[in-house]
C-alpha cells in the first residue's frame, strides 16, 4: 500500500492481502504445532528410556539375588545348623512333602454363598464363558476349582512334548500373542478384537502369563481354561517367568497368598509343577519357530526336545544346581553312586532319599523349622539317584539349553555372548539367528521377552520379530500391546492396542505427562537409595563446601554411580535446583523423598542398604517363610541378614541389626512381621500427593 | 584472544552434548543411527523452528544415500552450524496469539473446529489428517467444542525446557 496518497484498494486486492496475511498465521501455528509435538515426542522416548534402564538394572539385581545363594551355598557350613537352611528352602519349593499331589479336591467344600463359577470337568464352552463372566465382574475362582483345573492342566500338558507343530493347512489364521503380565484388560481386549480361542481361532500364547499385574490368576486360569477346552487350538509356550523364584519377586506369589488364604501353598505348588511342564517352543509349517526368549549358538531343536523339561524349575535353581554339583564333585568325588545315600556334613544336600518312601515329620508349628537330612526331599535329586548319576556337563548342557530359550535377547552385532544383565541366557547377533535358520530349514522366529513402544519390533533383517501383548507395561500411556496374525502364506501381520484406563480419550500430552510422571519418580528413587554414594562423591568436586556443584559435574557424578545411560542433563531441571549463578544444589534432589516409617535405630548406612536391596530381602524372607504367613523369627532374621550383608561387603553393625530385630518384635512373641519392617523402607515421595493434585486439577481445566 | 577461542570452543562441546543427547534419544539400536523420519523432532527438539522446506533441505544435507538412516558422524557438523548459526530462529511467542487473531476473523476470542481445521489442512504448511486429529484433541474444550486460543497457547509453550 502506498503512503501518503490514498489509492483505492481494490477488494480483490484486500482479499489476497488478507489471504496472504491468513497463509502467514496458519503456517506460524502450524509450525509452532510441529514444535510442541516434538517436544512431546522427545519427552516420551526420555520417558521410556529412564523406564528401560531401570527394568534392566532391576534385572541385575537378579542377578545379585542368584549370587547370594550362591554365596550361601558355600558358606552353609558356617550356620553350624543353627541358622535357616536357605538352601533346602530354596531347592525344595514343597512345604509339606507329605501332601500327595493328587488332593481331594471333591473334599473341599463350596459354600451356598458362593456365586462364581462352578466348573465341572472335563471342560465346556459354558465352563470359560462363566469364567469370562465371573472375572470381568471381578469374581475370584473358588480354590476347589481352581485346583481342579490345575490338576487336569498338568495331567494335558505332560503328554505334550517340548516342541509343539503346527500347520496352518488344517485351519484359519494363527495369532500369536507375547507376554501378557497378569494384564487382564489386554487378554480380554484381544479376545474381543480377534475372538475368543476356537477352530477358527487358534492362539499361541509365548510366555510370561504372570507378575507385574495384579490379574496374573484370572489371566492364566482363562488361558489354561481354554487349552483344556480346546487342547489342538490353543498353544501355551513357557516364559522366564513361569518360574517360582521369578514369582516371589515379581508379585504373583503375593496375589496367590491374597486371595487364597486357606489352600494358596497347595495352589502355588500346583502352579510350579504346570508351569514347568510347558512346552518350551512352538513351530508352524516347520518354517517358524517361536519361544519366549531366544537362542543361543548352542540352541539345538533335536537335542531340546528330547530333555526331560519339567526338571527345570527356573534360572536361579539352575545356578545353585550348577554350584551344588561343583561342591559336591569336589568334596565327595567317589560318593555318588546310584543307590547309597553319600552325606558327609559339608554335602548335606548330596542325600538322596530311598524314592518310594515319604518319611513322615512332625507338622511344623513354627515357622521355624530347621530340615533335617533324612527327611529332606529334593525333587531333581530324586532323579538323579534312580538312574546313574549323569555327569554334570550333560545337565548342564540340558539346562543351558532351556535357560537360553527362555532368557536371550537379540541384539544387532554378530556373535553370541553371555547376557549379564538379565543373569542368564545370552545376546544372539543375526549371525547366530541365520545359523540357526539354515540349520533347521526355518525363516522366522518369533519371541516376546522384552518390552516394546509399538508392541512389536523387527530385527536381524526382518528374521526375528519381538512381539508384546501387555500395553502400559511401565505406566499408563507407555507402550501399546500388539499380536501377529499368521495364515497360510506365513506373512506376519501386526495388530496394535492400548488399553485405557477409563472412558475418557487422554490426549497423548496427558498420557506423555503420566508416563513421565512415574518415571521421574521411580528415576528419584533410584537416587535416594544410593544416597551416600553420590553424596560422597559430590563432595569431591565439592571442596569448599559450597554445597553446588557444575551441571557437567553433577552429571558426570550419576552417571558413574548409578551407572545408567540416560541423558541427564536435559532431566536435571525435574531432578535438582540451580542456584542464580547456575550451579547445581546437589542435596536438593532427596528434599521431597523419605521413608514409610520412621525407626530410631537405623542409621543412614543401614537405611540405605535395606531401601536399595528391600526386593531380594523381601524374597530371602518369603522363602524363609515357607507357609507364608507373614512372620519369620528373630533368630532367622538375624543369620539371614548377617550372611547377606557379609555377601554385599556391607559394614553393618551386627549390634543395630539385633536392636533393630528386637525393636521390630513389637509383640515380643520371638517373631517378626516383616512386612511391616519392609514397609519401612520404601521409598515416599511426600510431595507426591500435591502433585497427583495439581495434575488433576489441570486436567479438569483443560479437560 | 585465547580466552575468547577458549569460549566457543566451550560452546561448540556444550553445543555438541545437546545434539548428542538429542540424537540418541532416537538412536534405538546404539549404532549411532536414527531413522530420518525423526530428523525433524530431533531438530525442533533442539530449539529450531524450521520450514517443512527448510527440513527437505536439512534432510538433503545429512542423508546417506537414501538408506533412511541418518549418521550422526553427518548430522553432528551440520546441526553444529545451525545452532551456532540460529539458522531457523524461534517465532516470538506473541507471534502465535496474533497468528490465532488473524485466523478468528470475527473476533470471538474462539475458533470453531471446522474453522481450524479448515486453516490447518488447507493452508500454509498442511497437515496430515492424524496431526489434525490429534491436534484437535488436544486443544478443543470439551464443554464448549471449540478453540480457546488465548489458552491453549499457555499449553503450547509450556514445554520449553527439554
Amino acid at each position: 500500500m502506498g503512503c501518503g496518497t490514498s489509492a483505492v484498494a481494490t477488494e480483490t486486492q484486500v482479499k489476497r492481502v488478507e489471504e496472504a496475511e491468513a497463509m502467514k498465521a496458519a503456517v506460524l501455528i502450524q509450525r509452532w504445532y510441529r514444535r510442541y509435538m516434538a517436544h512431546l515426542e522427545m519427552r516420551r522416548r526420555y520417558t521410556w528410556n529412564i523406564f528401560q534402564s531401570i527394568e534392566y538394572a532391576g534385572e541385575q539385581d537378579q542377578l545379585q539375588l542368584s549370587s547370594f545363594f550362591s554365596f550361601m551355598l558355600d558358606n552353609f557350613t558356617q550356620l553350624n545348623g543353627n541358622g535357616p537352611d536357605l538352601i533346602s528352602q530354596l531347592l525344595d519349593p514343597v512345604l509339606d512333602p507329605w501332601l500327595g499331589r493328587e488332593t481331594c479336591f471333591s473334599c473341599i467344600p463350596v459354600p451356598d454363598s458362593y456365586t462364581g463359577p462352578r466348573l465341572t470337568f472335563p471342560l465346556s464352552v459354558s465352563d470359560t464363558n462363566a469364567l469370562l463372566n465371573a472375572f470381568k465382574e471381578q469374581q475370584t475362582l473358588h480354590a476347589k476349582y481352581l485346583l481342579q483345573l490345575l490338576c487336569e492342566t498338568k495331567k494335558l500338558l505332560r503328554q505334550m512334548p517340548n516342541i509343539v507343530h503346527l500347520s496352518t493347512s488344517y485351519t484359519k489364521d494363527i495369532t500369536i500373542c507375547g507376554d501378557l503380565h497378569g494384564r487382564l484388560d489386554d487378554l480380554l481386549l484381544i479376545f474381543y478384537k480377534n475372538g475368543l480361542p476356537s477352530a477358527e481361532t487358534p492362539y499361541v500364547f509365548n510366555g510370561d502369563f504372570v507378575d507385574r499385574g495384579k490379574k496374573s490368576i484370572e489371566v492364566v486360569v482363562l488361558l489354561f481354561a481354554y487349552f483344556l477346552l480346546y487342547p489342538d487350538y490353543m498353544h501355551l509356550n513357557r516364559g522366564n517367568h513361569e518360574d517360582h523364584i521369578m514369582n516371589l519377586r515379581y508379585g504373583f506369589t503375593k496375589e496367590v497368598m491374597q486371595k487364597y488364604k486357606t489352600h494358596g501353598r497347595e495352589i502355588l505348588q500346583l502352579f510350579q509343577d504346570v508351569f514347568s511342564l510347558l512346552p518350551l517352543a512352538t513351530v508352524i509349517d516347520g518354517k517358524i519357530l517361536i519361544v519366549h526368549g531366544g537362542i543361543s549358538d548352542q540352541t539345538d531343536l533335536d537335542f531340546l526336545n528330547s530333555v526331560e523339561r519339567h526338571k527345570v524349575r527356573g534360572l536361579v535353581c539352575f545356578i545353585l544346581r550348577r554350584r551344588h554339583c561343583q561342591l559336591t564333585h569336589q568334596d565327595s568325588a567317589a560318593s555318588c553312586s546310584s543307590s547309597s545315600s553319600s552325606s558327609s556334613s559339608s554335602s548335606t544336600l548330596c542325600s538322596p532319599r530311598s524314592p518310594s518312601s515319604l518319611s513322615p515329620r512332625p507338622c511344623p508349628s513354627s515357622p521355624s523349622i530347621h530340615f533335617t537330612v533324612n527327611s529332606l526331599q529334593v525333587p531333581f535329586l530324586d532323579s538323579l539317584s534312580s538312574l546313574s548319576p549323569p555327569s554334570p556337563p550333560q545337565y548342564e548342557r540340558e539346562w543351558k539349553q532351556i535357560v537360553d530359550i527362555l532368557w536371550s535377547d537379540p541384539k544387532n552385532q554378530d556373535g553370541c555372548y553371555p547376557n549379564t544383565f538379565r543373569g542368564g541366557g545370552c545376546y544372539f547377533g543375526p549371525d547366530v539367528t541365520q545359523r540357526l535358520m539354515l540349520q533347521h530349514g526355518l525363516q522366522l522366529l518369533i519371541r516376546s521377552h522384552e518390552c516394546k513402544q509399538e508392541g512389536y519390533e523387527l530385527c536381524h533383517g526382518g528374521r526375528v520379530i519381538t512381539i508384546f501383548s501387555a500395553s502400559n507395561y511401565y505406566e499408563e500411556g507407555s507402550n501399546r500391546g500388539a499380536y501377529i496374525k499368521m495364515g497360510k502364506d506365513l506373512i506376519p501381520r501386526f495388530y496394535q492396542y492400548q488399553v485405557g484406563r477409563g472412558t475418557r480419550k487422554l490426549t497423548l500430552t496427558q498420557r506423555v505427562r503420566v508416563a513421565e510422571s512415574s518415571a521421574l519418580k521411580a528415576l528419584k528413587e533410584q537416587l535416594f537409595t544410593h544416597r551416600s554414594e553420590l553424596m560422597a562423591a559430590f563432595k569431591e568436586f565439592d571442596h569448599n563446601n559450597t554445597g553446588c556443584v557444575s551441571v557437567s559435574e553433577w552429571a558426570q557424578v550419576l552417571e558413574s554411580v548409578l551407572r545408567l545411560d540416560l541423558p541427564w542433563r536435559t532431566l536435571r531441571p525435574h531432578l535438582v535446583r540451580l542456584t542464580a549463578e547456575g550451579a547445581v544444589e546437589y542435596e536438593s534432589c532427596f528434599e521431597d523423598m523419605g521413608s514409610g516409617t520412621q525407626l530410631a535405630q537405623v542409621t543412614p548406612n543401614l537405611a540405605e542398604t535395606l531401601f536399595r536391596y528391600r526386593t531380594d530381602i523381601e524374597i530371602i524372607f518369603n522363602i524363609i517363610d515357607k507357609d507364608h504367613s507373614g512372620l519369620i523369627s528373630i533368630e532367622e532374621f538375624r543369620q539371614t541378614w548377617r550372611l547377606f550383608s557379609a555377601h554385599l561387603g556391607v559394614d553393618i553393625n551386627n549390634q543395630a541389626i539385633d536392636d533393630l530385630a528386637r525393636s521390630i518384635d513389637f509383640n515380643k512373641d520371638g517373631s517378626i512381621d516383616f512386612t511391616e519392617f519392609l514397609e519401612a523402607f520404601r521409598v515416599v515421595h511426600k510431595l507426591d500427593k500435591y502433585q497427583h493434585q495439581s495434575r488433576m486439577d489441570s486436567n479438569t481445566e483443560r479437560l | 584472544m585465547a580466552a575468547h577461542r577458549h569460549n566457543s570452543e566451550a560452546m561448540a562441546s556444550d553445543v555438541h552434548k545437546k545434539i548428542k543427547a538429542a540424537f540418541k534419544a532416537f538412536d534405538y539400536e546404539a549404532n549411532n543411527t536414527v531413522d530420518v523420519r525423526e530428523i525433524g523432532t530431533i531438530v525442533f527438539s533442539l530449539g529450531c523452528f524450521p520450514s517443512q522446506a527448510d527440513l527437505h533441505d536439512f534432510i538433503a544435507q545429512v542423508e546417506e544415500d537414501h538408506t533412511g538412516f541418518i549418521h550422526l558422524e553427518k548430522f553432528l557438523p551440520v546441526m553444529t552450524n545451525v545452532l551456532l548459526e540460529k539458522r531457523f530462529p524461534p517465532i516470538p511467542e506473541d507471534k502465535l496469539l496474533q497468528a490465532f487473531e488473524v485466523l478468528d476473523k470475527e473476533k470471538k476470542g474462539y475458533l470453531e473446529q471446522e474453522e481450524l481445521t479448515k486453516y490447518m489442512m488447507q493452508e500454509g504448511e498442511v497437515f496430515t489428517q492424524e496431526e489434525m486429529d490429534e491436534m484437535l484433541t488436544a486443544l478443543t474444550d470439551q464443554k464448549d467444542n471449540v478453540i480457546y486460543y488465548k489458552d491453549v497457547i499457555d499449553e503450547l509453550i509450556i514445554d520449553n525446557d527439554i
